[in-house]
């Protein structure tokens, strides 16, 4: 799926890849990122 | 995913409706499962702001766009996780995620 042009949600994990680092390559990607989080399984 | 995270998902899915698309940045086939299923069919422990919710939004993971992200870019902010984690494990379960979505 192309991203550009979209909306997304990065949803990082703590453990994974962090939300900002997700949101950063949706950006670059040329999407506009809504919502950023990082969540923490535990 | 907790419940203000839930919260905040649904919030932004309800104000941009379908356009939005969930991308993950999850370490293991379990995770990607767990956040997959909350964001398509609802909160699978039921606990939640998602709970029987089924948002339906297409869900990536990050490894799966990174022919669209400048190399550098996605070697800087991905680069070494995706060296160290089970890149083949974590796309299996998000495979098995949209074939359950999909039943």
């Amino acid at each position: 799926m192309e991203l550009r042009g979209k909306k997304v949600i990065a949803l990082g994990e703590r453990d994974g890849v962090p939300g900002p680092a997700v949101a950063e390559c949706a950006r670059r990607a040329g999407a506009e990122v809504v919502l950023t989080l990082t969540a923490c399984f535990v | 995913m907790g419940l203000e995270d839930q919260a905040a998902v649904k919030r932004v899915a309800d104000e941009h409706g379908s356009g939005v698309v969930v991308l993950l940045g999850t370490p293991d086939a379990e995770s990607t499962q767990t956040l997959a299923q909350t964001v398509v069919v609802g909160d699978p422990s039921y606990a939640g702001p998602l709970a029987g919710v089924p948002l339906g939004l297409p869900v990536l993971h990050v490894f799966e766009v990174r022919d669209q992200v400048p190399v550098d870019v996605y070697e800087a902010q991905v680069g070494l996780m995706e060296m160290s984690l089970d890149r083949d494990a974590i796309l299996a379960g998000l495979r098995e995620a949209r074939r359950v979505a999909a039943t």
